[in-house]
């Protein structure tokens, strides 16, 4: 093992699946209106996949991160794929991606902390990474969330949407994108949301019906996100001796844009620097963070190698929350 | 200041509103149009402000259904 190297960002890419679905799309079998879920969330569409699964999601973002970087994907040691809707139990994701993208020399493992899972795969990631012999890592958030979401209730169903989003990331000795983190979990509070629930069932149990879809009590979550993401940004920003000011954007899970004004305003942050994807394509869990920020590279908002200050806060099941604080 | 008076100033704030508009009777969905998520935020405010845990927003219309119930957990 090598000592410890810097790690920095080298490349991202999305994928979202063809097929929108609207809110008026929605009313056609759910009692619902474009006016509640807007008002309410932000939302205005979302993209869902008809016959692609998590790992083709995955896949196709990894692609586009490496088709931006040009790198040989033989020197990608390691593939972490964050997802709380995977293909299987076993094969994970990673591995059919790391299959797909013919990364022969990566080991490969998906990570489940639900919607803050890219936020702690970076983490893992970028731990690993400094540590290794390898020079290339890709962290990827996918998510088929149309899998997994009770389509006839529309607490729920209004909220999700499919997608995947990658970042390449590479040791070197010069540059470090990743200057502080701040992350957590209680599972204590995970009843708040749950999700593919599987019970004890086998020739010695009684039979028992499980209900595997995703049940969310709204107040506890916006309780939790209003109370924690506030207080963790503040303490990641501090640990990295900077101030709210400092940062130039606030990149958070697309969960709710009324959730994202909340926090604004809690900071005391104007919204602006919250950039926001919410209306194009409701929550997409893992998904989130790596589109919005590929999105905002894309458009040049944040241009790479330009020092620019950003957190990442991923919040939600299980309960799991946490921030990063990095330099692009 | 008095319980209404804090709750008052949280209620304005939140949701963008005159203090005239406020008052003791006022109804929260009716005459403020607030949404679940509006309540949820003045709740959480209440909460933090006053130390107290409101189990749930059900029963709560009015603006003097919160001081009411803010006073009984103080008391």
């Amino acid at each position: 093992m090598s000592n410890q190297a810097k790690v920095k960002i080298c490349s991202v890419g999305k994928y979202i699946p063809e097929k929108i679905l609207t809110n008026e799309d929605l009313t056609e079998w759910l009692d619902t209106s474009d006016e509640w879920i807007s008002s309410r969330t932000g939302i205005k569409q979302r993209h869902i996949s008809t016959t692609e699964n998590t790992s083709d999601l995955g896949t196709k973002a990894a692609e586009n991160a490496l088709a931006n970087s040009g790198v040989d994907v033989s020197e990608i040691g390691l593939i972490i794929v964050a997802t709380m809707s995977p293909d299987s139990q076993s094969p994970s994701v990673a591995c059919k991606v790391q299959a797909n993208i013919q990364a022969i020399n990566a080991i490969a493992f998906d990570l489940n902390a639900a919607c803050s899972g890219f936020v702690y795969a970076s983490s893992v990631a970028e731990k690993m990474l400094s540590v290794s012999s390898y020079r290339y890592a890709l962290v990827i958030g996918a998510e088929v969330m149309s899998k997994v979401v009770n389509w006839s209730d529309r607490s729920t169903a209004v909220l999700f949407g499919d997608g995947a989003g990658a970042m390449l990331l590479e040791r070197n000795d010069h540059t470090q994108s990743f200057i502080n983190e701040d992350i957590h979990a209680d599972g204590s509070r995970g009843s708040a949301l749950t999700s593919g629930e599987s019970s004890v069932q086998n020739p010695l149990t009684p039979e028992k019906e499980t209900d595997a879809h995703l049940k969310m009590s709204g107040r506890d979550i916006f309780d939790f996100v209003v109370r924690s993401v506030p207080k963790s940004i503040n303490d990641v920003v501090e640990k990295s001796q900077l101030q709210l000011e400092d940062v130039d954007y606030f990149l958070l899970h697309q969960a709710n844009a009324r959730l994202i004004k909340a926090v604004s305003k809690k900071l005391k942050q104007p919204l602006d620097k919250f950039p926001q994807n919410i209306q194009h394509y409701g929550n997409t869990s893992a998904a989130s963070i790596p589109i919005l920020l590929e999105e905002l590279i894309e458009n040049g908002d944040i241009q790479l190698g330009n020092n620019q200050t950003i957190v990442l806060t991923g919040f939600g099941g299980g309960l799991a929350w946490g921030s990063l604080l990095i330099k692009l | 200041m008095s319980t209404f008076e804090t709750i008052q100033e949280i209620i304005v704030d939140q949701l963008d509103k005159e203090k005239e508009e406020v008052q003791l009777n006022t109804n929260f969905r009716e005459e403020l149009e607030a949404d679940s998520l509006d309540l949820f935020q003045i709740i959480n405010d209440i909460e933090d402000e006053f130390d107290i845990k409101i189990e749930t927003e059900e029963g709560l219309n009015t603006v003097q259904d919160i001081v009411k119930y803010v006073d009984e957990q103080l008391a």
